[in-house]
């Protein structure tokens, strides 16, 4: 019976079946940050129990990391890497540490080190480890409570999800990006068209899109409510997994690897729950008008208003959005100015990111009253930015290229927060009020639009420029 | 030890849809540890709108609380269970919850409860027009009750298993150890190395 990758990867890990739809999934690779797991592990010890394969979890601090040279961490902060640093000690697991030449965000990381790869199964207790799954790998992020099962059995009960496809046909204009094509999907089924389900990204568009914009795709799954996105394996997944282990100069024969690798993908007349059609030719460059991530629209268009709206809640919903923002019904988004840009995130730090950013800024400069913070998702991406001269337009720009590596400004666990009414344009993947410090205010855009932005100090496509 | 399978409380209408977890439990209060000390972290940044619902002295004491769709979408931190939890509340009713909230309220004892949104609007009515309306929710008979209103609750068998005898599932995994040895066997012994390493 034809089945779809979601199927194959689900049914290649089942131990055994727990009735009513549920199955004990077997986890090939359990991932940590310093942030979720300190009750997990102190949960695992009162019980008595250890972690069952340590070989087969690895754990990265990055959340709280500061990146600036000579940043701290808050107390919370340091007692949380304190604690993660203990606990792999403890319990005999490989850790990447801040200032390690492997350290960075978790998402960024696994990658880079060739541990994901097709036909696996990731979790981690972080919900943008959606982003793995442009390997071919079933990867979704689970909870606190969840972090202890897995540490104790390597499985995880879980009940099967379904299988939605979107299908995105043709070509992305040029300047378009993976991030404009994900929040476009966003606002058409919204935060939660996804529950439920996993996410399959199929069609010549989708194709046509290099790994590091899979990542990016498949990270902002959640953002449409699905755990999991899944891109089928092509030449372009096996292209990049064989510069990883040369890179990483491991010696593998991949031969038989790569053809178990290939099979990783939809048989051609498998079915799915859902389907939903995306016509790649007609995405836009967008930019979030709200506070959350489906509330976004094309880039040149106007902030929305009640005749945009079916129900009184959405508008209400709207107005409430509109007002934590500042902005009025109607208002261009190119009218809108800026008081920090943020270029980084598990969404928008590979390489291929900052080499996007630098080609928008390549000589010009930052606003005056704008400040451009740009921050590598791991140290091995900021390690190839200089040796591409990426830190050199940055610096002539007059933007902070930090030294270090890690979540950064995305998630407001650190000391890179906006101030209280503060604006940004970010690369990150979250909108949510307060997200970026208490009372910011956040508009998702991609790199291209971040770095144009950074130059006018108002929202801006490069085309603009 | 028994668990109840039925819970009757006071409710709070929150008509809010997409309710995510940095207002359930905001960045900053992130790294407390543990589940407690979490009474003041729930929708902190909205409680300081002296007319925010939760707020309003009638809704004091409340352990429901109604919410819209899409309710505990964003990041997976447990402490947003927590902090629910710490502000009284053992039910959340809406139209829609986000996956990994709703996997770490049910590990931690929260109820989530999805209904259809016509139910979650009629009961943002009732409520409204009567703070102190029992609310009840029976997951034997998978039923949501307000005055002589009924309403079937959107649940599936796994969940509503984990919710009536939540046990220690870690033990149960590991009373089936030989399975997955049996598993981590068969991979090795077909040659996923890469898999297994």
């Amino acid at each position: 019976m034809a089945k779809t990758l979601a199927a194959k990867l689900w049914e290649d890990h089942v131990v055994r079946p727990l009735g009513d739809g549920a199955d004990l999934l077997y986890v090939d690779l359990h991932v940590l940050h310093e942030v979720n797991t300190p009750s997990a592990f102190d949960d695992l010890r009162e019980a008595g129990r250890t972690v069952r394969r340590p070989e087969l979890t690895l754990a990265v601090e990055d959340h709280n990391t500061p990146t600036r040279d000579g940043g701290q961490e808050d107390l919370a902060g340091r007692r949380q890497r304190d604690l993660i640093r203990a606990n792999c000690a403890e319990f005999g697991i490989r850790l990447h540490r801040l200032g390690d030449a492997d350290q960075g965000i978790v998402h960024v990381v696994v990658p880079e080190l060739g541990l994901a790869r097709p036909g696996m199964t990731i979790v981690c207790c972080d919900s943008h480890t959606s982003t793995l799954g442009a390997l071919g790998v079933l990867a979704f992020g689970i909870g606190t409570g969840q972090v202890e099962h897995v540490l104790a059995t390597q499985t995880l009960p879980i009940h099967r999800p379904k299988d939605l496809a979107v299908e995105v046909s043709g070509v992305l204009p040029d300047g378009v990006t993976a991030k404009d094509l994900a929040l476009t999907l966003i606002a058409r089924i919204g935060t939660g068209g996804g529950q439920g389900s996993v996410i399959e990204y199929r069609g010549s568009a989708v194709r046509g899109l290099s790994m590091e914009a899979r990542m990016t795709l498949c990270n902002m799954s959640v953002e449409a409510g699905s755990r999991a996105g899944l891109i089928g394996v092509d030449d372009v997944t096996v292209d990049y997994l064989r510069a990883r282990v040369e890179a990483l100069g491991t010696g593998e024969d991949l031969a038989d690897a790569e053809s178990r690798w290939r099979e990783m993908r939809s048989d051609a007349d498998a079915r799915f729950d859902d389907v939903v059609r995306l016509d790649g030719a007609s995405v836009r460059p967008r930019v979030s008008w709200g506070t959350n991530p489906a509330q976004n629209l094309p880039l040149d268009g106007r902030v929305p208003s009640r005749v945009d709206f079916t129900s009184e809640q959405e508008w209400s919903s709207a107005q409430r959005s509109l007002a934590y923002m500042g902005l009025r019904p109607g208002q261009s988004m190119r009218d809108v100015e800026v008081d920090t840009v943020f270029v980084g995130s598990c969404t928008n730090g590979r390489i291929e990111d900052l080499r996007e950013t630098a080609s928008v800024l390549s000589g010009r400069k930052v606003a005056d009253g704008t400040r451009l913070l740009i921050v590598a998702g791991s140290a091995a991406v900021r390690r190839q930015a200089v040796a591409e001269g990426l830190d050199e337009v940055f610096r002539e720009a007059g933007a902070d290229f930090r030294t270090g590596a890690g979540c950064s400004m995305c998630c407001g666990l650190n000391e890179d927060r906006l101030a209280p009414g503060e604006r940004a344009a970010s690369t990150s993947n979250r909108n949510f009020e307060g997200r970026q410090g208490r009372r910011s205010r956040t508009h998702l855009v991609s790199p291209r639009v971040a770095a144009a932005t950074a130059v006018t100090g108002r929202i801006t496509a490069p085309e603009d420029l | 030890m028994s668990t109840p399978t039925s819970h009757t409380g006071t409710a709070v209408p929150l008509r809010r849809d997409d309710v995510d977890t940095d207002q359930l439990s905001p960045a900053r209060f992130v790294p407390y540890f543990r589940p407690h000390g979490f009474t003041n972290i729930l929708f902190a940044d909205w409680r300081s709108d002296p007319d925010f619902v939760l707020n309003r002295p009638e809704h004091q004491g409340a352990s429901v609380l109604v919410a819209g769709h899409d309710f505990g979408t964003g990041s997976s931190r447990e402490s947003a269970v927590w902090a629910l939890q710490s502000a009284g509340f053992q039910v959340v009713v809406a139209s829609g919850f986000g996956d990994i909230f709703r996997d770490n309220a049910t590990t931690r004892g929260l109820w989530t409860v999805e209904v259809d949104h016509d139910v979650v609007e009629e009961l943002w009515r009732e409520v409204e027009a009567d703070p102190w309306l029992p609310v009840t929710v029976d997951l034997t008979s998978r039923r949501l009750g307000f005055r002589a209103a009924e309403s079937p609750l959107r649940i599936d068998d796994p969940l509503l298993r984990r919710l009536v005898r939540p046990g220690d599932r870690i033990a149960e995994t590991l009373a089936h150890v030989a399975d997955i040895e049996e598993y981590e066997s068969s991979r090795i012994s077909r040659g996923d190395e890469e898999r297994a390493r």
